[in-house]
């Protein structure tokens, strides 16, 4: 399977709103307090956006429209990343963006 | 398998865009308790409803028809149901709740603008423009929508003179209070939660209760808003023992409600987790937010009983014989 890399996602989705995924440490407590137990997300999943695989993003969107916004991860996250605005970030993107 | 994602949002800010609500209901239909109480239209401070409680019986209709036609091939056609709903009032035909289902719901504006009234604060009600306020097409990213949508409620804020807010559940005041002013210029309305004003007034219980209720906090609430005092200090009035849940404050444990329109088995399975927790803690919850109240109910069957914090400061305000006849 070819990978599409799309350079400039990261720079798409700050013009959406204020993603600021790019602080993120990868140390895992989000996923360790998640009531959904999201692995996936926000770690891995901003991970794709950095490196610019918007494909891996997509076939991801199950994942971030089941994302309660509850904030949990976010009053846990050692690098106070914004977690749930990335996230509806990613869904605007996902409904409407130029993908 | 749920119906596609993309057509269930489609309908949702369809009827936002068009109609101002996610789900239509007639105005007069949802503002009659208003009438009731013969609350003057407008004024410097209004209570705002944003139509969140009220709407909470045709959301769990609408679930339930979802969740019926997500195992059929009907869900094919949801995208033929969503063109067809922007002519006609799609969701209002089909997801029509009974009188009974509404009476639990719609009591709940009532009980805060008695309250309201009790502590002495004057406040009016803007009536047909007491609008939802776009929270659900928020959270799914729908930002245009939502964008024109909060431009409309902030234009009836300006035509009515109206300079501070009192709302009744953590959806509205997070949506009027920290994202508006992102989305409208020169927004400059002051808004606070029924809870936080009471709290503020410290008005003293007419009437002690008696038992133990476990206090489940609104996620919206104790991490956007910062409301976790506020219903501690209410309770603590009424004579009511309050017990805390393992997660509670900021670390509290999502009802699963928001994952409900498009992931319901996942909405499930966070609640029955939650209702164990709280379950453990006492038979009695308070709730403060239509969307747990709905979810943590469902999941919960007879186990755990589940309340809105109105009605108990209702009781302890003097109202109790009365309701106990209804
Ligand atoms: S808790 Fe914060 S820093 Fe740690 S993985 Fe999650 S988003 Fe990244
Ligand atoms: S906001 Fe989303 S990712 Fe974070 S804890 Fe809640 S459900 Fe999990």
């Amino acid at each position: 399977m070819s990978t599409v890399v799309h350079r400039d996602l990261a720079d798409e989705l700050r013009l959406i709103g204020s993603y600021d995924a790019e602080a993120c440490m990868n140390c895992g407590v989000c996923t360790a307090v998640c009531p959904l137990e999201i692995a996936l997300l926000p770690r891995r999943l901003f991970r794709y956006v950095e490196l610019g695989l918007a494909d891996r993003v997509r076939d991801e969107s199950e994942t971030v429209f089941s994302c309660l916004l509850c904030r949990a991860c976010e009053e846990s996250c050692p690098a106070e990343v914004h977690i749930t605005e990335n996230v509806r970030v990613l869904r605007h993107w996902l409904l409407e963006g130029s993908h | 398998m749920p119906l596609p994602t993309r057509d269930v949002i489609g309908i949702l800010t369809d009827n936002l865009r068009l109609r101002g609500s996610v789900l239509p209901i007639p105005a007069r239909r949802a503002t009659r308790w208003a009438r009731e109480l013969d609350l003057p239209r407008g004024g410097e401070t209004v209570l705002y409803t944003g139509m969140m409680y009220q709407l909470i019986p045709y959301i769990e209709r609408l679930v339930r028809l979802e969740q019926r036609l997500g195992d059929s091939p009907l869900a094919r056609f949801s995208g033929v149901a969503r063109r067809v709903n922007r002519f006609v009032n799609g969701a209002a035909l089909i997801a029509r709740p009974s009188a009974g289902e509404r009476a639990e719901y719609d009591r709940v504006p009532t009980n805060v603008a008695k309250l309201l009234q009790q502590a002495g604060v004057e406040f009016g009600y803007l009536y047909e423009d007491d609008l939802y306020s776009g929270a659900l097409a928020h959270d799914l990213g729908a930002d245009a929508v939502v964008a024109t949508h909060a431009q409309r409620v902030a234009r009836s804020f300006r035509e009515h003179g109206v300079k501070e807010v009192i709302t009744i559940d953590p959806h509205t005041t997070t949506m009027l209070r920290t994202v508006y002013p992102t989305l409208v210029d020169d927004y400059d309305v002051r808004v606070r939660s029924y809870l936080e004003v009471l709290a503020e007034r410290a008005v003293p219980a007419q009437t002690q209760l008696s038992g133990t209720v476990v206090l489940h906090d609104s996620c919206v609430y104790a991490r956007y808003e910062n409301v976790v005092s506020e219903p501690r200090d209410l309770l603590a009035t009424t004579g009511l023992t309050v017990v805390e849940p393992t997660h509670a404050g900021k670390l509290t444990w999502c009802c699963g409600g928001p994952a409900e329109a498009l992931y319901p088995d996942k909405a499930a399975a966070v609640a029955s987790r939650r209702v164990e927790q709280l379950g453990a803690a006492a038979h009695d919850c308070v709730t403060m937010c239509p969307i747990c109240l709905v979810n943590l109910r469902k999941s919960a069957g007879e186990t755990v009983r589940f309340r809105d914090i109105s009605e108990y400061l209702v009781e302890a305000g003097g109202d109790h014989a009365k309701r106990s006849q209804i």
